[in-house]
């Protein structure tokens, strides 16, 4: 058992478990919920093992590193953050429907990288620049964000569908989603969580690039577009907060943010050049 | 001219200015994203035609996030955080320090939060019990007897409510970290070959040379490279600082992510560049003399001390930079046939002559690329960064708890009317959780349950 297998198996458990939840909500199959929820945790569990087994493995083969380090790892634990990050989330609110919104995109995430012939999925030795400890805390911190900004907009998507059709009656399939209050104040949490870990991820990534580099802020388009990203949030909050902006306008951002964290995340890495190139393609 | 005042303030006051500000600088940062930054004039024209690089020039588009504009826009937002703050923080300060036992009664009355019970007793023994109570769920209250009773008072965190300040402070002390940073500080780049010194490095950009005020010695730089072959494994120089001809720093090594201080000025390890041209040390074994000298590529150099001759003749590179992987070396010690043979870069190779054996050390002389720079903001913005997330983790998740117990003693002697109420500046949810605990306390108290 290597590596390789152990998350492509994630891969189609994340499958399963997407599937589980979005019949869950489309049939009102609340029979089904229990093992949604275990199979999920299985997946991330083995997303767990498959990262684990990775890092030692980079050992065996006498490079030795966090497996962190290029686009295929970084989506890897982009899925593994979604879906602990959803398992919190399913806990916290005792709903499971919340779950045909949040797992395809650790599925999504998963099949993007195993399946994109895009990215070399063999272990590479790390260049000098990303020999640091700061290279960890720089991609927990940003994609412990990244995966809550994506919950954030899949629970935005729903609110969006919900209160299309809110006068349908009692028995639609809108019913079974909760209430738009109970949807809305997810979606503050999470924008939240995700703003503060997304503020952590910039701060460590322009502590390293002062190590590295004797700069800590070069306006390099990736740094540039988490920023982008950040004022995005930021001004979310803003009108949140002080303007009781709430609903409709609220979920709308957040999609919206989200877009803005797939440029920083992958449109900046493919369409614009820079000094974050290496977590590129091969 | 007191309204037109009132205008001003109250614009560069608003949200609607801060949101303003927040999404025109999403907006405009995008642009330097798109368009490359900081290349020659020559490269706009040729990529964008004459007439538009004429139109970026003059809008500093080539040098965006430090045009003129730009930084306009950083600045009206830093006058609105500024402004903003100065409007807003002495209520929010009242609110912090204020005396709560002076709450008027009836907005005690409309708390969100409350819950009424009547109990036997007088006030002051009533206001023990309760203050025992509150004690006993974490809630340290304070009492003040009033005409009508008594009056507990208990808060948590109350200075939870400067997290925002503290946020909004904290990107002013960023940005005043980078000014100070640009200000007094530099950018800067040289390159030194191996064996080599210098005391001025030069400016990023400009190429404007600045003395460091110390020498830079470059001892010995390495590159090692992994098993493939091609990806770099570890770039190391070793580096010794000199002043007034003294060694203060002798052979610091020097990687990426590990660059060296001094004075202030920081040298990372950024490039590097092969030369054309061999460190040889050369020992013969017998005697156990040794030299080492720099030689150049492709000439005979002699040691007449050693008696020998050689030289570098030929040279394998392995990639476009011109690092050498092997050389072919050409060494006579006047006895028999010279030797000639190929040895690996970075390499120690044995000669033996009819009379002699000797050890041939060669490796191919490189120059260091360091990148030298001097910040004395950036402890400033550090500071501003950990105050941030100290700052966003209050604003976002402690809030501002309160309780009050009022006691009024009813027209029935000795019976009195107890008010427990409370509110929250934040996370309703948490607290009606905290609340109801409290309320869950005074019910099942004996004492309190006999009205």
């Amino acid at each position: 058992m290597n590596s390789s297998q152990l998350l492509g198996i994630t891969t189609l458990a994340y499958l399963f478990s997407a599937i589980l939840y979005i019949a869950i909500f489309v049939f009102r199959a609340k029979k089904l919920g229990l093992t949604a929820t275990v199979v999920t945790a299985c997946a991330f569990l083995i997303n767990t093992a498959g990262i684990a087994l990775r890092w030692q493995e980079s050992y065996q083969a006498g490079i030795g590193y966090a497996p962190l380090s290029n686009m295929y790892e970084s989506l890897v634990f982009f899925a593994w953050a979604i879906a602990i990050f959803y398992l919190g989330l399913e806990w916290k609110y005792k709903n499971r429907v919340l779950g045909a919104f949040s797992m395809p995109f650790a599925c999504l995430s998963m099949a993007y990288a195993s399946l994109s012939p895009q990215f070399g999925k063999e272990i590479k030795p790390l260049i000098p620049a990303l020999q640091s400890n700061w290279l960890i805390a720089h991609v927990i911190t940003c994609f412990v964000g990244y995966a809550a900004f994506a919950v954030a907009s899949g629970m935005g998507i729903m609110y969006l569908i919900k209160d299309r059709k809110t006068n349908e009656g009692p028995g639609s399939l809108l019913a079974s989603l909760p209430e738009l209050k109970v949807i809305d104040d997810i979606i503050h949490k999470t924008l939240v969580f995700g703003f503060l870990w997304l503020t952590a991820g910039i701060i460590t990534g322009a502590v390293w690039a002062n190590s590295a580099w004797g700069t800590y802020w070069s306006w390099d388009p990736k740094e540039t577009w988490s920023l982008i990203t950040w004022f995005v949030y930021a001004a979310t909050l803003h009108a949140r907060f002080t303007r009781g902006w709430g609903g409709r306008r609220i979920a709308w951002l957040a999609v919206l943010g989200f877009l803005s964290v797939i440029f920083t995340y992958y449109g900046v890495n493919f369409l614009l050049s820079g000094l974050h190139s290496y977590g590129g393609g091969s | 001219m007191k309204k037109t005042e009132n205008m001003v303030w109250r614009f560069f006051a608003s949200v609607r200015l801060a949101l303003f500000s927040l999404l025109i600088l999403a907006t405009t940062s995008i642009i330097g994203t798109l368009i490359p930054q900081k290349n020659p004039p020559e490269f706009y024209i040729e990529a964008f035609g004459q007439r538009t690089a004429q139109l970026f020039q003059m809008l500093d588009v080539p040098n965006m996030y430090n045009s003129w504009w730009f930084i306009s826009l950083l600045l009206l937002f830093s006058i609105n955080l500024i402004v903003c703050t100065i409007d807003r923080l002495p209520n929010v300060w009242k609110m912090v320090v204020m005396n709560n036992l002076d709450t008027d009664p009836e907005r005690l009355e409309k708390m969100p939060h409350r819950q009424e019970f009547h109990a036997r007793g007088n006030a002051a023994a009533l206001a023990e019990i309760a203050t025992g109570l509150l004690a006993k769920n974490g809630w340290k209250a304070q009492g003040e007897t009033k005409p009508t009773g008594s009056l507990l008072f208990s808060q948590k965190l109350a200075w939870s409510r400067l997290g925002v300040y503290a946020v909004h402070l904290s990107i002013l002390v960023i940005f005043a970290g980078a000014i100070i940073g640009s200000l007094l500080g530099f950018k800067a780049g040289v390159m030194i070959p191996e064996g080599s010194a210098t005391d001025t490095v030069y400016e990023t950009g400009t190429e404007r040379p600045i003395p460091l005020g110390f020498t830079v010695k470059c001892d010995d730089f390495n590159v090692s490279f992994y098993a493939d072959g091609t990806t770099p494994k570890e770039f190391r120089s070793n580096l010794s600082v000199l002043e007034n001809e003294k060694i203060i720093i002798d052979k610091r090594p020097i990687i990426v992510n590990d660059p060296m201080n001094y004075k202030g000025i920081t040298f990372y390890q950024s490039s590097y560049e092969p030369m054309q041209g061999f460190n040889v040390v050369i020992t013969n074994k017998a005697t156990k003399v040794s030299q080492s000298f720099q030689i150049p590529f492709g000439q005979k150099i002699s040691w007449p001390e050693g008696g020998i001759d050689f030289g570098v003749i030929n040279q394998e590179v392995r990639s476009r930079m011109g690092d050498v992987n092997r050389l072919k070396v050409w060494f006579s010690d006047g006895q028999g046939d010279p030797s000639i043979f190929w040895m690996d870069n970075n390499a120690t190779q044995a000669i033996s002559s009819p009379t002699a054996a000797y050890e041939f050390e060669a490796s191919q002389v490189y120059a260091t690329g360091l990148q030298v720079a001097k910040d004395p903001g950036v402890w400033t913005v550090y500071a501003g960064c950990a105050l941030m997330l100290i700052g966003l983790y209050v604003a976002f998740f402690l809030s501002h708890r309160r309780v009050w117990v009022y006691i009024v003693r009813e027209e029935a002697a000795d019976r009195c009317r107890i008010l427990v109420c409370g509110a929250s500046s934040k996370n309703k949810i948490a607290f009606e959780k905290e609340f109801s605990a409290l309320v869950e306390c005074f019910t099942h108290d004996s004492t309190l349950q006999n009205a």
